[in-house]
């Protein structure tokens, strides 16, 4: 029998057991929708494909599996690569479909043409330009499997409009290999070896996790290494959840808004364990100057991870779930040490220091504290929920006064920094997990960037919450310019913020304000127990600044404002 | 310090700007590079001259690696290679000259491809050490035009010791 490209794609995507996409119709698609409806797959038409892309990443992010787009070609194509963009540099296994036109008018300047595999070349892991539809079941197969393995990311398929109209004969293949592909999953033997030695020798561990713990679903393993082996633990904004925020062993958050003893600790380890994480600069600060006692351990996927920031004394190139259970191995038959005695000093050294400089901030007068409404979703949700967030300041408190305790249930855009990408990846997470409470804890600025997709979220009653920190400003670079640029806050100052109530309403959504501290609470809870979506617009004291900081630039060591 | 990377990639549409743009896109360096078929239609050759400390070859050869359409990468740096590059040169050569040029092209055992009145195309083979030495003695005469193809290199059969 034979099958259009357009069915083609869809008895693919349900082979690959995808039943929900994110999409966007246009004219060299409409033949892909036109099938859709016989399909078992359900369509979320969102109001941006930004959204789209942002959506599927937090359904990816929040489930594990892989989140699939469909856009049309041109303007449709190229709303996509802020999305993918994002989920590139944080690792997410996404699919993007997209339109293209006609093959013979490729290269013409045609209507709605882009030439979205050139644009996207350097922020997929792969894309394609399917050519001949006998490709077309292969081509797909390739990119769920690129997608998915190895170090995850986006992939990208360009379907020209006669390449979905044009028939052939179904053959999917089963399994994928590729000779030019070959993930390593499997760590050295002996370079576990020398890193049980090296773990074994050293008298101030850490282990710096990252978000490839998260995404090689290692958290357990992680935890149970910590806790066996007694290394005080912290993680990259990307790892927070990889390891239990309520467990003494943990340090908080590392890097440029990390806690003092979690910068501490790595300023004067000796040794680092680093897994699944990549030594970026708003971890490491200045280069020469991270972690200068320490000899490093590196478990990563990616080869191109390791030395590529920072050299490191035991490259490890494999799965974080192998490349932990392969350590545990390893440090098991070291004989006749007391790991609780070896590390107690240092432990009760960084403990004290958890005490001594804490992340604080106070909460009195008439304004509300962005940090203390974080803590009330905190304690409100006791930590059961998916936390979303957006750029700036609301994600940094986001991330430092919410205590992750499992994996998958902190998403945000760390690498690309992408204002816009908590909304709709919290609809995305929301309809993996249609029962779980899902939150977005948002800036006033950067909820303005995807705030179309309310249309989305009351069209399919896809109950998230959204909680605005609204400072007033685009608080985050209000920040620097108060602290590096003498307060000249120029293009900061979001003086004519729309009504979000109002706007809410007008949505078809709810809309809560709170402007007293007294408010928060009954109304953060009243916003959560509402069946559908939900806006609260919480004022919080406009000036209020992330502490502490390590400037850019500077030295672990070197904190402001602790 | 100079290296010379062999890769092969998969022969497919859009292999050589996935190659070019990682180079331009991360900030490294391309002296040349030379792309061509293999005996198996499905694989192209690369030839790429870069330089960088070891720090950043090594992460040049592990982000050639990533790219999905590399098959292989090998520094041929790191071994005995055989290094080849063909530059193409349009000499003056007038009368009262030509009997110069042509000596110059005999001692290097270069080959002559192509005459004209006033001008000589000259077929130069060589590592780059002959070129640069060939090249230069022509220039006296004036060269009017130079092509290069960027080297090509293959690892020795043999590792002899020396
Ligand atoms: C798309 C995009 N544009 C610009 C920036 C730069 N930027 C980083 S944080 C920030 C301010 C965000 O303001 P808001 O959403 O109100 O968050 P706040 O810092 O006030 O909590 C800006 C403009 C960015 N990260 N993303
Ligand atoms: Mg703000």
């Amino acid at each position: 029998m034979a099958y259009t490209g357009a069915q083609i794609l869809l008895e693919c995507l349900l082979q690959e057991g995808v039943d929900l996409i994110f999409g966007y119709p246009g004219g060299a698609i409409i033949d892909i929708y036109d099938e859709l409806p016989k399909y078992p797959i359900r369509h979320i038409l969102v109001r941006h494909e930004q959204g789209a892309v942002h959506a599927a990443d937090g359904y990816a992010r929040a489930s594990g599996k892989v989140g699939v787009c469909l856009v049309t070609s041109g303007p449709g194509a190229t709303n996509t690569v802020t999305g993918i963009a994002t989920a590139y540099m944080d690792s997410v296994p996404i699919v993007v479909f997209t339109g293209q036109v006609p093959t013979h008018l490729i290269g013409n300047d045609a209507f709605q043409e882009a030439d979205i595999v050139g644009i996207t070349r350097p922020c997929t892991k792969h894309n394609y330009l399917v050519k001949d539809v006998r490709q077309l079941a292969f081509t797909i197969k390739q990119a769920f499997y690129l997608a998915r393995t190895g170090r995850p990311g986006p992939v990208l398929v360009d379907l020209p409009k006669d390449v979905i109209r044009a028939t052939t004969e179904l053959e999917y293949p089963a399994t994928m290999t590729m000779r030019s592909y070959n993930p390593n999953y499997s760590p050295n033997r002996k370079q576990l070896r020398r890193a049980a030695e090296l773990i074994a020798a050293s008298s101030r561990p850490v282990v710096y996790a990252g978000g490839g713990v998260v995404a090689a679903d290692s958290a357990a393993e992680l935890t149970q290494m910590a806790r066996t082996y007694q290394l005080p633990v912290t993680t990259t904004l990307m790892g927070l959840g990889a390891f239990p925020g309520t467990d003494p062993l943990w340090l908080g958050m590392l890097g440029m808004h990390g806690t003092y003893t979690a910068n501490m600790a790595i300023h004067n380890s000796d040794l680092l364990i680093s897994v699944g994480a990549r030594f970026d600069d708003r971890v490491t600060g200045r280069v020469d100057a991270f972690a200068p006692k320490a000899k490093i351990i590196h478990f990563d996927i990616d080869p191109t991870s390791i030395s590529k920031n920072v050299g490191v004394d035991v490259p490890i190139v494999a799965d974080c779930r192998q490349g932990l259970l392969g350590l545990m191995e390893e440090l098991a038959r070291i004989p006749g040490v007391d790991w609780r005695a070896k590390h107690a000093a240092w432990i009760e050294e960084l403990t004290a220091m958890q005490q001594a400089h804490p992340l604080t901030y106070s909460q009195e007068g008439q304004y509300i504290k962005p940090q203390w409404v974080v803590e009330k979703i905190y304690s409100i949700t006791q930590g059961e929920a998916i936390i979303a967030t957006e750029v700036g300041q609301n994600q940094m408190w986001a991330a430092q006064f919410y205590r992750y305790t499992k994996p998958r249930t902190f998403l945000s855009s760390g690498g690309l920094g992408t204002m816009g990408y908590g909304f709709p990846a919290a609809i995305g997470a929301q309809l993996a997990f249609p029962d779980r409470l899902v939150i977005d804890i948002a800036g006033d600025g950067s909820i303005q960037m995807n705030i179309q997709e309310l249309a989305t979220a009351v069209s399919y009653q896809i109950p998230v919450k959204v909680v605005i920190l609204n400072n007033g400003y685009l608080g985050m670079v209000r920040q620097w310019q108060e602290l590096f640029y003498n307060k000249n806050y120029c293009a900061t100052c979001l003086h004519t913020n729309p009504d979000f109530v109002a706007l809410a309403r007008a949505y078809g959504a709810e809309g809560f304000l709170v402007e007293r501290p007294e408010e928060v609470e009954p109304t953060l809870r009243q916003a959560f127990a509402h069946p559908g979506p939900v806006f609260v617009d919480v004022r919080v004291e406009p000036e209020e600044n992330v502490a502490p900081m390590v400037p850019a630039g500077a030295a672990l060591s070197e904190m402001l404002l602790v | 310090m100079r290296h010379v990377l062999s890769i092969l990639v998969e022969n497919e549409p859009g292999v050589l700007s996935r190659v070019a743009g990682l180079f331009s896109g991360r900030g490294f360096n391309i002296e040349s590079l030379n792309v061509g078929p293999t005996l198996d239609p499905t694989v192209s050759h690369m030839t790429i001259v870069t330089v960088g400390d070891d720090q950043i070859i090594e992460q040049i050869i592990k982000q050639l690696h990533k790219l999905i359409s590399v098959i292989k990468v090998v520094d041929l740096s790191q071994e005995q290679a055989v290094e080849r590059e063909i530059v193409l040169v349009k000499v003056n050569a007038d009368d009262s000259r030509r009997a110069d040029v042509l000596r110059i092209v005999d001692i290097f055992r270069c080959k002559v491809v192509d005459v004209s009145v006033d001008e000589l195309t000259v077929e130069i083979t060589g590592d780059g050490k002959k070129i640069k030495a060939i090249v230069t003695l022509l220039q006296r005469f004036g060269v009017k035009e130079l092509v290069r193809s960027g080297p090509i290199a293959m690892r020795r059969s043999m590792q002899l010791v020396d």
